[in-house]
């Protein structure tokens, strides 16, 4: 007898971070993947290696605008409409130039609309379609950015910000059902999206490090997961610095 | 700026780093960024992944698979792919690759661009045998396919090419079936080279994986030979072992003539007084230090250097036993020293270090002058031998030296992308 596959969507799928979530999920079992992004090309490039490491498993690909409402929508109801929803990741994000969002307001927009606004509609589409059923696991990914606002990126951090207060929100709204919904607060981590901090001799994060910790989080439904976990910590203090202090530092 | 350095940990130097995710960006990376030069996993001892104060490509983030036919073992994935990663997904589906080096810790572009050889060289030849089809991006935006039969010079040129012919983004690997990740291994001592070369000959039917243990202090060249076949027998996987890590570099290297001979005494009679008949884990066998991590440290802030060179059958004997009397007037001397055998394979490259012959690798810390003058007289014994020293992990050789020992030199230099320049191409080439 065929085993049931796990249905698992992953908005985002070509971030590096998903693709190691999604690396984990098909070693551990054959599973029925649907990967969204915005290029075919890459979620393509994507879906081939997945296949290779995992040859039972299901591979869909769809390409979407992420910050149509009315698309996220039909998307989200056709994918619940076909069957039971396991997991939902929604991984896509973009580190902008601070300076650039500063000057220029269309820049701002269109990264408060794709780290904040967008992920909060694709959350809410599938929000709805888990209560119903009572059943899946959401997960969102926020940042440390959104926790404290700081000069350095205070446009990426308020659009994060945005994404932390929806989902205190929604697990309030879900709390008494069998959905749960989990925000992971990467801390620097190496992907593509801080190729250019490693110059500055950033210390980064393993990506296989965090996806590791984002796939356990899932498991065991924590509701927020700071990764590498050491972030928890030093975020606490960084939220609990007096102003005064605060404005002084160079960050 | 980046600091980078390579292995054995010469020098630490700045480079602007491009890091390569997407193969369907790299050609219009490349057109903006050079010249540079390709850097897998950084695993080569000296400069050939190198490129102070200029643009290096890190290949690492090219890790996809793109396909595997589970019936003819062919895998097609990209230059990034770490052989380990290969060896881990593959094994549990009774694949191996053929041939891997001493590192399971290298990138398929680097394990082709260096045409590394591994235990087996007299069964199954190098990386390079193995390989069906190469594609390269050049700087000037071209891009070239190539394999056995199709554009054969410019395979030819890639394979030790040294990643001088072009960024390699994908290519195809012929695997070969396995029954399982045990072999049957068997351990015998040695004690003079005339031993040892009995022992290799002896084995070259039977068994597929030879090597050596030589302890270069001892002036015969007494030794550990150790061989090990696939066997059928499946015991199933053992778990991750734990992995150990070089915490710091110390501040003087640890390998000292204090160290030197007590460590290479007790490895002797530890393994002499060993149970000699084992089954081994491919893991173990194959790669006995990457379970420690960075035990290039160990050596100290100013690095090591690694020299290994092979010498044809017929001087073998005589030059090795003359680079072991030279180790043993300079008194300084080499945990790692390898001593094995080639066969008769002719490389696919152009370039490619193995030759028929006897190879000899040993790693001695860095002692400034004093090291490069020692280094000079292990290349005089070479030379006469007409032997050659491997690129991969050389930063000190030459000219000369290279050209005697690389001699379609000229013929290769047709096939080189202008766009790309490494210390090692500049040191030994020129520019
Ligand atoms: C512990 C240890 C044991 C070893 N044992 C062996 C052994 O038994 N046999 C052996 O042959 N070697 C051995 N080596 C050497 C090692 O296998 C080679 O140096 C190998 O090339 C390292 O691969 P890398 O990915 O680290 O490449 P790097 O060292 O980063 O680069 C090596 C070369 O490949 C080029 N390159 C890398 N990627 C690409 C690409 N995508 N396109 C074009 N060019 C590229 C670089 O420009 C450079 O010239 C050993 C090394 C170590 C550390
Ligand atoms: N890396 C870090 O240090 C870090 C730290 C904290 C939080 N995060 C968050 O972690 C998540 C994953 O990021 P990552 O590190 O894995 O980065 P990544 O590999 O660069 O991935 C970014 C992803 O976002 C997508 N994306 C970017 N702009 C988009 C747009 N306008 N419309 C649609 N999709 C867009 C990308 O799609 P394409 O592939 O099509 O470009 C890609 O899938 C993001 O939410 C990020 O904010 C990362």
């Amino acid at each position: 007898m065929e085993e049931i596959k796990k249905r698992i969507m992953i908005i985002g799928a070509t971030s590096l971070m998903a693709e190691h979530c999604a690396r984990i999920w098909v070693k551990d079992s054959p599973v029925d993947l649907t990967l969204v992004g915005r290029s075919t090309q890459k979620l393509e490039q994507v879906a081939e290696d997945l296949k290779v490491r995992s040859p039972h498993s299901n591979f869909n690909i769809l390409q979407t605008d992420f910050i149509d409402p009315i698309a996220i929508r039909a998307l989200i109801d056709k994918f619940f409409e076909i069957g039971t929803v396991d997991i939902v990741l929604i991984a896509h994000g973009s580190l902008p130039d601070q300076n650039a969002c500063q000057d220029n307001l269309v820049d701002c927009h269109r990264e408060l609309l794709v780290n904040g606004v967008s992920p909060v509609l694709f959350a809410e589409a599938c929000a709805f379609h888990m209560q119903q059923s009572d059943y899946g696991r959401l997960v969102v990914i926020g940042s440390v950015a959104g926790d404290r606002g700081r000069k350095s990126n205070y446009i990426y951090g308020a659009a994060k910000g945005l994404v932390t207060r929806y989902v205190q929100g929604l697990q309030h709204r879900l709390a008494d059902t069998n959905v749960k919904v989990t925000l992971v607060k990467p801390g620097p981590t190496d992907t593509p999206m801080t190729a250019h901090l490693k110059s500055k001799n950033q210390k980064l994060a393993s990506v296989q490090d965090v996806a590791k910790l984002i796939v356990d989080a899932v498991d065991r439904g924590e509701s927020t997961v700071y990764a590498p976990r050491k972030w928890g910590l030093i975020m606490m203090i960084i939220r609990h610095l007096p102003t005064i202090v605060f404005n002084k530092m160079n960050i | 700026m980046v600091a980078v350095s390579s292995w054995g940990r010469l020098k630490s130097s700045e480079h602007n780093v491009l890091e390569f995710s997407d193969r369907s960006q790299i050609q219009n990376l490349l057109k903006s960024n050079f010249p540079g030069v390709a850097h897998g996993m950084g695993r080569s001892y000296g400069d050939v992944c190198l490129n102070s104060n200029g643009n290096l490509w890190f290949t690492r983030g090219l890790d996809r698979f793109i396909s595997f036919d589970s019936k003819t073992g062919k895998l097609i994935c990209e230059a990034g792919v770490l052989l380990k990663d290969i060896q881990q997904m593959m094994v549990p589906k009774g694949w191996i690759l053929p041939v891997t080096p001493g590192t399971q810790l290298a990138t398929v572009g680097g394990a082709i661009a260096n045409d590394v050889h591994g235990k087996n060289h007299h069964v199954l030849g190098t990386f390079g045998n193995h390989i069906n089809k190469i594609k390269l991006v050049r700087t000037n935006g071209d891009i070239i396919e190539c394999g056995p039969t199709l554009f054969p010079e410019f395979f030819s040129a890639t394979v030790g090419g040294f990643g001088m012919t072009g960024v390699i983004t994908e290519v195809e690997i012929q695997l070969r079936p396995v029954a399982g990740p045990w072999l049957n291994t068997e351990i015998i001592p040695y004690n003079d080279l005339d031993e040892f070369f009995n022992l290799a000959d002896a084995s070259e039917q039977e068994w597929e994986h030879t090597v050596s243990w030589i302890d270069c202090l001892s002036k015969k060249g007494r030794g550990i030979f150790m061989r090990g076949n696939h066997t059928d027998l499946n015991l199933g996987d053992i778990p991750n072992k734990s992995q150990l890590t070089v915490p710091f570099t110390p501040p003087v290297s640890l390998v000292n003539k204090l160290s030197l001979k007590p460590f290479n005494m007790f490895y002797y009679y530890l393994n002499k007084c060993h149970k000699s008949n084992t089954l081994s884990h491919y893991e173990s066998f194959f790669y006995p230090l990457d379970n420690l991590q960075g035990w290039n440290k160990m050596y100290g802030p100013r690095g090591f250097y690694q020299y290994q060179c092979v010498i044809p059958r017929e001087f073998g004997r005589d030059a090795i036993l003359e680079m072991l009397n030279q180790i043993t007037l300079s008194g300084d001397g080499s945990f790692l020293a390898v001593l094995k055998t080639f066969g008769d394979f002719k490389s696919v490259g152009m370039m490619s270090f193995p030759q028929s012959g006897v190879t000899l690798a040993l790693d001695f810390p860095n002692k400034g002058n004093y090291s490069l003058r020692f280094f000079e007289r292990l290349d005089a014994v070479v030379k006469e031998a007409t032997g050659r020293i491997y690129i991969a992990k050389d930063a000190r050789m030459s000219r000369d030296m290279f050209e005697s020992g690389y001699p379609r030199l000229n013929e290769f230099l047709k096939y080189r992308d202008s766009g790309i320049s490494s210390e090692f191409s500049r040191r030994l080439i020129g520019s």
